[in-house]
């Protein structure tokens, strides 16, 4: 019973922090909300005993991305205005769109047979994880990390002053 | 008699079963009871450091700190709070109110929530969660959001100057200050807080690791954002940064969230370098594995405090310099020698004291290594600023 409660009361958080970041007309406003929408779904994942996920989600959507969203609309001038315009014109199709991606995937979820394993959640699943990542699935996750790399590698690149790449050229 | 605590648990959860409570709820009241004392014990303890820190400041500036209130001005702190409770709240116009009043909040929330899982006794232990480390850098973040809500809905651009030093100040020093701590994770091979305290026995970590426990310990004095780093809050350039606008108890919970983020590095520190609660007897006391814990903690927290009453702020520029060009490299390098270390010797077998004096010695070879690289390239004078002129002329009288 307890559980349920919790869960309820954490995803009715986490939907309305959602449905805030939306309807929120004022956009810093709108981060904060996605902020508290974050630490909603973490908490779902320590409900369902997933805490290595749920610190991740965590450091890495609260302590870089939201931090990073923040922090870019500060610095951006007369973004924060309060007649900031939320719609437009195509805003009906979108909300078809939505809302058909919504139907079928309720669809999906009811109508297929979800497998159900009855073994209990190995007790240090770090580890497990830890092995599989830097044993079976070493190359993808290498890949992943150069990808990261490349993509840090470019901003620098871009963010750079021109004349700056232009000297270490010459 | 010789665990106190856990005597005094069993006999609450005997009371409570034998007043018909359901086992749930009595694990449930247990554990509120646990974290509500630690909270309290963290207030008590900010009260207690408050008084030191100002006396010993005293000391070290060659003053005598507060002596007025009570002995030796014991009392000096209860004065403070009973001044801040009765201040006026004053909310400056134009701020956002409900952001302005959430910021001191989660800045006490964000330092508190580290503590649920610190191991404080052998069978004393929070939450035993097996990403203790992660944990600990993830609810981390919070500290920051708060100091960036704070400077940004106070409506002041002294408020939000110092909340955009925070970010290009705690974010970058939090990469030296995770990679430091991956080495006590890769010694004490887990995350478990409780397994790396274990791991420590009888050698300290602060011995097989030393190079990583001063980058450790100087990463997260920039963390806390006081001095040599206090450039969040810089009085001399930005009045109080993130805090300026704020009086009475929320002005008070910034300064207690920052008292006690000292004391709670300390309390780190402690239990990745320093053995957490070991000591002689704590094993079979757990009694006195809580008292070695806070004051090795307490002992951390008095020598941060001696660094920074001695040493002044460094510019914004020399900041960055230090951890971009040399924190960030020498962290990266000292865990892979580490590493490679460790795993060479783990094959080889050696005795336990070999293993240790080897590693303290690879440690100090890369730290002298850094520092002799670090002392021929670094520049050592680049001004930044305007050469000094004279701010006022005197007048070339005209009569003459």
């Amino acid at each position: 019973m307890v559980p349920v409660l919790i869960f309820g009361l954490v995803s009715l958080v986490t939907l309305g922090a959602a449905v805030a970041v939306v309807t929120n007309k004022n956009i810093l406003h709108s981060a904060f909300y996605l902020v508290l929408a974050f630490v909603g779904v973490a908490s779902i994942y320590v409900l369902l005993e997933a805490p290595f996920i749920a610190v991740v989600q965590v450091l890495v959507y609260i302590g870089a991305i939201a931090i990073l969203i923040v922090f870019a609309i500060m610095l951006t001038r007369r973004i924060m205005s309060k007649d900031l315009e939320q719609k437009n014109k195509q805003w009906g199709w979108a909300a078809l769109g939505a809302g058909a991606l919504f139907a079928v995937l309720s669809w999906v979820v009811y109508s297929v047979q979800w497998p159900v394993i009855e073994a209990q959640v190995p007790e240090d699943t770090i580890t497990i994880l830890g092995q599989e990542l830097l044993g079976t699935y070493v190359i993808p996750f290498e890949i992943a990390s150069v990808l990261l790399l490349a993509a840090l590698v470019g901003a620098i690149l871009i963010a750079r002053e021109r004349d700056q790449i232009e000297r270490s050229e010459s | 008699m010789a665990d106190l605590i856990k005597l005094i648990e069993n006999w609450i959860r005997e009371l409570l079963l034998g007043w018909g409570a359901a086992e749930d709820l009595t694990f449930f009241i247990l554990q509120a009871l646990g974290s509500v004392l630690v909270i309290i014990l963290c207030f008590v303890i900010v009260i207690a450091l408050i008084w030191v820190e100002r006396k010993l400041a005293g000391r070290i500036q060659d003053r005598f700190g507060p002596n007025r209130a009570g002995p030796y001005g014991i009392f000096q702190s209860f004065a403070d709070i009973i001044k801040i409770f009765t201040k006026e709240y004053i909310t400056p116009q134009g701020a956002e109110k409900g952001l302005f009043n959430i910021a001191p909040v989660l800045a006490m929330a964000s330092v508190l929530a580290i503590w649920a899982v610190f191991p404080i006794a052998v069978n004393l232990i929070g939450a035993d969660v097996n990403v203790g480390v992660l944990y600990i850098v993830a609810v981390g973040a919070f500290g920051i959001l708060a100091i960036l809500m704070a400077g940004w809905s106070s409506n002041n651009r002294y408020a939000l100057l110092g909340a955009s030093r925070s970010v290009a100040m705690l974010i970058s020093y939090e990469i030296p200050m995770v990679v430091s701590l991956l080495v006590p994770v890769l010694l004490a091979h887990s995350m478990k807080l409780s397994s790396i305290v274990l791991a420590q026995q009888p050698w300290w970590f602060v011995l097989v690791a030393p190079t990583a426990a001063l980058i450790f310990l100087i990463s997260s004095m920039a963390e806390i954002g006081k001095a040599p780093f206090d450039l969040l809050e810089a009085e001399s350039e930005l009045v109080a940064g993130y805090h300026t606008e704020y009086s009475g108890m929320k002005f008070g919970m910034f300064y207690v969230a920052e008292f006690l983020h000292q004391y709670t590095v300390g309390a780190l520190i402690t239990i990745f370098f320093l053995g957490g609660w070991s000591g002689p007897m704590a094993a079979q006391w757990p009694v006195l594995g809580v008292v070695y814990f806070y004051g090795k903690s307490f002992l951390v927290y008095l020598m941060i405090s001696w660094i920074r009453l001695s040493l002044p702020r460094i510019r914004i520029d020399e900041m960055l310099n230090l951890n971009w060009k040399f924190l960030i490299p020498l962290s990266f390098i000292n865990l892979v020698a580490v590493a490679i270390a460790d795993r060479v010797m783990m094959d080889l077998a050696l005795e336990q004291w070999v293993y240790v004096l080897v590693m303290f010695l690879v440690n100090i070879l890369i730290l002298l290594a850094a520092l002799s690289i670090a002392g021929k390239t670094a520049k050592t004078i680049e001004r930044v600023t305007f050469p000094p002129r004279p701010v006022a002329v005197p007048p070339v009288s005209e009569g003459k």
